[in-house]
C-alpha cells in the first residue's frame, strides 16, 4: 500500500524515525551481532584469554547429552502447553459463544489471568502444589500420591505445564471467541435445519472455519512455551530436579549467567534465534496465504 | 445444551479463580496458620497486618525492601515503556507512511526484523551493552532496551493507511505542514489505537521478569514481580508465605485492573496487534 498524498522534507522523516532506529541498533542489532560473534569464541574460566574457534561451540553443544535432553524437554513441554491450552480454551470459547445471559461476566472472569506475570503464576501454583504445605499437595497425598515436585521430575513437569497453561488460557480464549463470532450464523442455522447434531455442526463447520485462528494460536503458544515461560520455571523448579524442566531458554540463562560459559550460552542463543526466525517465517507465510483468498 | 455450556463456563471460571482465592486467603493468615497443614480456606484476620507489613517493610527473612517502593518502580517501568513505545512508534510509522525518502524501506525492514528477536535470546549481550553504558540499577536501563517495538509501529502503520488521502490533501491545501497535520489530524484519530496499545504495553512492562532480575542489584530498584521471587527462600517452611502471597496480590491488582477497566480496548488491541 502506498499513500498518494505525501509530505516532502529533506530531514524531518529521518528525525522522526531516529529514536526507534537508534534504540533498535543499540539494543537489538548490536547485541544480536555480539551473540553470534561470541558463539564463535572460546573463553577460559577467568575471561582472560579468548580464542576464535569457529563452530567448535556448536559442535560441542550437539555432542552434549544435556543439551539434547533440554531439546527433548522443551519439545514435550511446549507440546503439552500448546495442546492443553488450546483445547481447554476452545471448549470455553465455544461455550461462551453460545450463551446469551451473563456472557460479559464470564468473559471478564476468564480474561484476567492475562494480566498475571508468568513468574507470579509460577509462584501461585508452586504454593498450591508445595509438597509439605500446599493445599493441592495435601489433597494429592490424601489420595495416596507421593507428591513432591522438588524430587520427582514428572511432578515438576506437571507443575510448570499447569502454571503455564493457566496463564495462557485467557489469551487463547479471546482469539477463539473472536474467531467463532466471525462465523456466519446462517451457516449454522442451515446445518441445523438439515438435521445436523451440535457435535456434527462443530466438527464439519465450526472447526474447519476456525483453522486459521487455531494455526495462528498454535504458533503463538509454541513461542510462548519456548520463551515467555522463563518466569514460570524460574519461580517454581529452576529447571530441576535433575534438569527435568530445564527448557532451552532456561539453559541459555543458566549456562550464561550462573555457569558463566559465554561461548556455549551464545551458541545456544544463536540456535534459539534460528528457531524463532523459522517459526516467524511459517507464521508470516501463512498469514499471507490467508489474506490472498 | 445450554445447561452444559453454563456448566463448562462455571467450571472454567472456578479453576481459573481457585489459585487467586487461595492466594488471597493465604495473604490474610498468619504464617503459623499456613504451616498447619491443611491451611484454612476461609480468610483470616491478618489482612491489614500482612499488607501494611509488606508495603512498608517487606519480608523479614528474604528481601527486606518495602513492596510500596517496588510498586512505584514497577509503575514507573510500566508507564515509561507503554508511553515510550507508543511515542517512538507513532512518529516512526508517521514518517514511513506519510513521507517518501531514501532508505524508507530499509528502515521499515530494520524495524520489522526485530519482531523475530525475543529479548530472552539476546539477553546476555544486551546486559553487557547496558553495563557498558553505565545503566545498571537505573530506570533508563530498566526501560530503554524494551522500548523499541515493531508491533506498535505496525499497528500504527496499518491504521495510517486507513486515513483517507483527502484529509492529508485538505491539510496541505490549507497550508498545514506535516507536523501540524500530525498534531491536529493524525493524533486525535489514533486515540483508540493508542488506548489499545497502552493496555497491552502497560501489562508487558509491569510483568517484565528476566530483564529486571539481571540488571537490578540494589533492593531499592527491585520491581514487584522480582521482589516476590526474592522473598521465596529455599524450603517451604522458611518462606513467609503469608507475606509472599500478599505481595503477589499487590503485584496482580494494577495490571488486572487495567485489563478489566479497559476491556474493550484491550480485546481490540490484542486481536489487532497480533494479526
Amino acid at each position: 500500500m502506498e499513500k498518494r498524498v505525501v509530505f516532502k522534507s529533506a530531514w524531518l522523516p529521518y528525525l522522526l524515525v531516529a529514536p526507534q532506529i537508534a534504540i533498535t541498533i543499540i539494543f537489538f542489532f548490536w547485541p544480536a551481532f555480539q551473540a553470534v560473534y561470541q558463539s564463535l569464541l572460546s573463553q577460559d574460566a577467568f575471561g582472560l584469554h579468548t580464542e576464535f574457534v569457529w563452530f567448535e561451540n556448536f559442535r560441542a553443544l550437539f555432542a552434549d547429552d544435556h543439551y539434547l535432553l533440554s531439546f527433548q524437554t522443551t519439545a514435550i513441554f511446549s507440546l503439552l502447553v500448546a495442546s492443553l491450552g488450546l483445547s481447554i480454551s476452545l471448549l470455553l470459547a465455544v461455550a461462551a459463544d453460545r450463551i446469551v445471559r451473563g456472557a460479559f461476566v464470564f468473559k471478564t472472569l476468564l480474561i484476567w489471568p492475562y494480566a498475571v506475570a508468568p513468574a507470579i503464576a509460577g509462584a501461585l501454583w508452586a504454593f498450591l502444589f508445595a509438597p509439605s504445605i500446599g493445599i493441592l499437595g495435601y489433597v494429592l497425598k490424601q489420595w495416596g500420591v507421593p507428591w513432591n515436585y522438588m524430587l520427582n521430575g514428572d511432578h515438576a513437569m506437571i507443575l510448570v505445564v499447569v502454571a503455564s497453561v493457566w496463564k495462557q488460557i485467557s489469551y487463547n480464549f479471546l482469539f477463539f471467541l473472536a474467531g467463532l463470532q466471525s462465523i456466519p450464523r446462517s451457516l449454522m442455522e442451515a446445518a441445523a435445519i438439515d438435521g445436523a447434531s451440535p457435535f456434527r455442526r462443530f466438527w464439519t463447520i465450526v472447526f474447519p472455519l476456525l483453522s486459521p485462528t487455531t494455526f495462528f494460536l498454535l504458533v503463538v503458544n509454541i513461542v510462548y512455551a519456548f520463551f515467555d515461560t522463563f518466569g514460570v520455571i524460574d519461580a517454581t523448579t529452576q529447571g530441576g530436579p535433575a534438569a527435568s524442566t530445564q527448557i532451552l531458554v532456561y539453559k541459555v540463562y543458566y549456562d550464561g549467567v550462573k555457569a558463566a560459559d559465554l561461548g556455549g550460552s551464545s551458541a545456544q542463543s544463536v540456535i534459539l534465534m534460528i528457531i524463532v526466525i523459522a517459526l516467524s517465517v511459517i507464521q508470516f507465510r501463512f498469514i499471507e496465504k490467508k489474506v490472498q483468498y | 445444551m445450554t445447561a452444559f455450556y453454563y456448566l463448562v463456563l462455571t467450571l472454567g471460571v472456578l479453576v481459573v479463580a481457585f489459585p487467586l482465592y487461595v492466594t488471597f486467603v493465604a495473604s490474610t493468615l498468619t504464617l503459623d496458620q499456613i504451616l498447619a497443614v491443611p491451611m484454612p480456606l476461609i480468610p483470616g484476620d491478618q489482612l491489614i497486618n500482612n499488607y501494611s507489613q509488606v508495603l512498608s517493610a517487606g519480608s523479614t527473612r528474604g528481601a527486606s525492601a518495602p513492596v510500596g517502593r517496588m510498586m512505584i518502580n514497577s509503575g514507573i517501568m510500566a508507564l515509561v515503556i507503554a508511553f515510550g513505545k507508543i511515542a517512538i512508534s507513532i512518529i516512526s510509522a508517521f514518517a514511513i507512511v506519510f513521507f517518501r525518502f531514501p532508505l524508507r524501506n530499509f528502515f521499515f525492514w530494520m524495524i520489522f526484523i526485530t519482531l523475530m528477536l525475543p529479548g530472552e535470546v539476546r539477553i546476555i549481550p544486551t546486559f553487557k551493552v547496558v553495563a557498558d553504558l553505565g545503566m545498571l540499577d537505573s530506570y533508563a536501563g530498566l526501560t530503554l532496551p524494551l522500548i523499541a517495538s515493531a508491533t506498535a509501529t505496525f499497528l500504527f502503520r496499518q491504521f495510517f493507511f486507513t486515513i483517507p488521502d483527502e484529509l492529508a490533501e485538505a491539510a496541505r491545501m490549507d497550508g498545514a505542514g506535516p507536523m501540524r497535520f500530525f498534531w491536529d489530524v493524525v493524533l486525535p484519530l489514533s486515540k483508540t489505537s493508542i488506548a489499545a496499545l497502552f493496555v497491552i504495553q502497560f501489562i508487558y512492562g509491569w510483568n517484565q521478569y528476566l530483564w529486571p532480575l539481571l540488571i537490578t542489584t540494589q533492593e531499592s530498584m527491585y520491581t514487584t514481580v522480582i521482589g516476590i521471587k526474592r522473598m521465596i527462600t529455599a524450603g517451604d517452611a522458611a518462606t513467609e508465605w503469608n507475606l509472599v502471597m500478599a505481595t503477589a496480590i499487590l503485584a496482580m491488582v494494577p495490571p488486572a485492573l487495567v485489563v478489566i477497566l479497559m476491556q474493550r480496548w484491550f480485546v481490540k488491541g490484542l486481536v489487532e496487534t497480533e494479526k
